[in-house]
């Protein structure tokens, strides 16, 4: 085939509908590739020629990936794409037994990957439209229901769906004022520089003052995970959640502690969720373990409370309270957290069942010290957990404080 | 004194011990490359490790002015950088309107001018006054500011230079010497750590601080310092929510020669435990029997 029959069958030979196809791939993997960059892949397909894999490949990575982070999925989607469409069936071959209960992806394969390749497209068109049809048809009723239901007691498709929703919530805590300033029209302090700017603009006698106000801005915040056996469940869980909060905006800390404490803030900031998962899975060497809740909290204050608990700090604690130490020293550590952050929130998953009591001994002593006490167990509560964040603190400890205060005086 | 001029670690080494700073070989390093590479010194490390005493060393060392932003909350570049002189700005409008005469746009240039500016730390260390040799900059517990002021140290850092939009870019002619120091209270943006060369500074050991105490504090005696060292370096090995820092081992020990102590007992420990401890919850751990136990062992320590 000549270089010109070539360039003209482009737009609706095989090479043109192979990369729609691995567009869509790449699409149902996560990476976002708008429709305009298929046509600007072709073009760039054009540029370079077919000749060389390597620049082949680099033509489609600087045309589809425009994120670091994707890099890793856009390589390993090349390599099982384009090496040889008999891999791709070989594959989904592989994974289709699993719906029976059999045989593994193979375990480079990142399972996100897998499942984007997994619906065999025999038409495109069709394909497409039927999954967004099942999608539309799927998720009023199921959220609605996955919305109650407890994370402990969901299957594995469930479990999925969810991490989904999870990624999309937000937790918007009360803005404090802090000491810098902006332009605002009504300020506690003149502009000088503003004013006399203005000044020099403006005829006449009279110049018009301007302000400034200080600004306002969200409090860091710092996660204490317990990842013991018992949250085990959850935890898994609400990572995707930390994973999410954490790449949303600036200043959040996550650290998981079981028998000892990890600050697993790093190793979360990777975009990918897959790949963030992973690290901290390395990371953390005490997953479904005991707890010593009292001494990985005096191990934070003692070690991280000064770095990290700055600048008004709000500090989430997700555990179910249950201490192997028996709560020994515990609401000493409580205590001295407490007072080191501006609000302390506890996030406990026993809280869903009705008759919850504050027996063990570790609930009895880390009870008194927190500000919030709400459930986590499910979706819903979470949803309501931003919407109390959202709130400012609870007056509790304050008040037991003043309490307090009173009967000494 | 130029940089240039300190040619080995062991010169560098020299610098420091001639105006009374005892450094470890490791900290001498870091700062000999400081000052070879002009790069900027990052010192992290706890409170009262003598951090910002190297900048003040260093200053004198090298005989040149120290220049030093002590960072806050909220720390912009009014106070930071520079910052217009309005009050004579005002009187030269007015001064320049009762004259009359004056085209608007003349009068604005005229009052954006080096004349009305009044110079903060980080001008004044990338723009001495003439002829000045370039100072060293102390940028003194970084962690105290917010991240934006940290965005705004980058272009600082990496190009010596500030843009003030009315006059235009000001470059330094010869970089500063800058340290940098920071508590640790948060973490400091990889940005500008990487312009930086970072150093953290430890706790001495027994016989540098020894030594440190000998040349700060020449009132104590030989064995009372040796004393003082051997208990607070006990005391660093204990579970404390804050260990004392050199600072404090010197104020320990000036304490003790105020008191005219010329040996540690339990009881003057006891007594003046304040000024090494400044946690309710540490000067609680050390109970009689633990300051007994300390002291026992400190008088009981080979030289």
């Amino acid at each position: 085939m000549t270089r010109t029959a070539f360039l003209d069958a482009l737009p609706h030979g095989r090479l043109a509908e192979n990369v729609l196809h691995f567009v869509r791939v790449l699409r149902a993997a996560g990476v976002p590739v708008g429709p305009a960059k298929v046509l600007d892949a072709l073009a760039a397909v054009e540029a370079v020629g077919l000749a060389n894999r390597t620049d082949f490949r680099e033509a489609l990575a600087t045309v589809l990936v425009s994120r670091h982070e994707h890099q890793a999925i856009f390589e390993q989607a090349f390599d099982l794409f384009w090496r040889n469409p008999r891999l791709l069936e070989r594959l989904l071959a592989a994974l289709l037994p699993k719906v029976r209960g059999r045989a593994e992806a193979p375990d480079d394969v990142p399972a996100r990957l897998a499942q984007a390749m997994l619906p065999p497209p025999a038409r495109h068109d069709e394909a497409v439209e039927q999954a967004t049809e099942l999608d539309a048809a799927f998720s009023f009723s199921a959220r609605e229901v996955l919305q109650k239901k407890d994370f402990a007691t969901m299957t594995a498709g469930e479990l999925t769906e969810v991490r989904e929703l999870l990624r999309t919530i937000k937790l918007p805590l009360p803005q404090r004022r802090v000491r810098r300033t902006v332009a605002a029209a009504r300020g506690h302090a003149i502009d000088l520089r503003a004013t006399l700017r203005r000044g020099l603009g403006a005829s006449g006698a009279l110049t018009p003052l301007r302000f400034r106000t200080r600004r306002r801005r969200t409090p860091p915040l710092v996660v204490l995970c317990d990842i013991s056996g018992s949250m085990d469940r959850y935890a898994r869980m609400l990572l995707h959640f930390l994973h999410a909060i954490t790449n949303d905006r600036h200043r959040v800390h996550v650290l998981t502690f079981g028998t000892r404490l990890t600050n697993i803030t790093r190793q979360l900031r990777h975009r990918d969720v897959d790949v963030a998962l992973a690290r901290v899975a390395d990371a953390v060497e005490d997953w479904a373990g005991g707890t010593r809740i009292g001494r990985c909290l005096g191990e934070f204050n003692r070690h991280w409370s000064r770095r990290l608990l700055g600048q008004n700090a709000v500090v989430l604690l997700i555990s179910d309270g249950l201490d192997a130490d028996a709560g020994d020293g515990l609401a000493f550590e409580a205590e001295r957290l407490a007072k080191s952050c501006s609000r302390l929130v506890w996030l406990n998953p026993l809280l869903r069942y009705a008759g919850f009591e504050a027996r063990p001994a570790g609930v009895r002593a880390l009870l008194p010290h927190v500000d919030d006490f709400l459930p986590v167990h499910n979706l819903e509560k979470l949803t309501d957990l931003a919407r109390v964040l959202a709130k400012p603190a609870a007056r509790a400890r304050s008040l037991n404080r003043l309490s307090m205060a009173t009967t000494v005086a | 004194m130029e940089t240039s001029a300190i040619a080995s670690v062991d010169a560098t080494l020299a610098l420091l011990e001639a105006q009374n700073y005892v450094a470890d070989r490791r900290l001498a390093t870091a700062v000999f490359l400081a000052l070879r590479m002009r790069r900027p010194l990052f010192l992290e490390g706890e409170a009262g490790v003598g951090k910002t005493e190297i900048a003040k060393v260093l200053a004198a060392g090298l005989a040149r002015p120290l220049v030093r932003l002590q960072c806050y909350e909220g720390l912009d570049t009014a106070s930071a950088v520079y910052e217009w002189n309005y009050p004579r700005q005002m009187i030269e409008i007015r001064l320049a309107e009762a004259a009359g005469g004056v085209e608007r746009s003349e009068l604005a240039h005229d009052i954006f001018t080096t004349r009305f500016l009044l110079r903060r730390p980080l001008l004044q260390a990338l723009a001495p006054d003439q002829g000045g040799p370039a100072p060293v900059l102390l940028i003194d517990e970084l962690d105290r500011a917010d991240e934006p002021f940290e965005a705004y140290l980058l272009e600082v850092l990496s190009d010596y230079q500030v843009t003030i939009p009315e006059l235009g870019t000001i470059r330094a002619q010869t970089p500063p010497v800058v340290v940098i120091t920071s508590n640790r209270t948060r973490e400091i943006h990889d940005a500008i750590k990487r312009r930086c060369l970072y150093h953290w500074v430890d706790y001495p050991d027994a016989a540098r601080e020894l030594a440190i105490v000998r040349r700060k504090c020449p009132a104590a005696s030989e064995s009372l310092a040796r004393e003082i060292v051997a208990f607070t370096q006990r005391l660093r090995a204990l579970d404390l929510f804050k260990a004392p820092g050199i600072a404090e081992t010197l104020d320990w020990a000036e304490a003790l020669v105020a008191l005219d102590r010329i040996t540690l007992d339990p009881q003057t420990v006891a007594d003046t435990l304040g000024a090494l401890l400044k946690y309710q919850d540490d000067v609680g751990a050390i109970t009689p029997d633990v300051a007994a136990r300390l002291v026992r062992e400190a008088q009981g320590a080979p030289a």
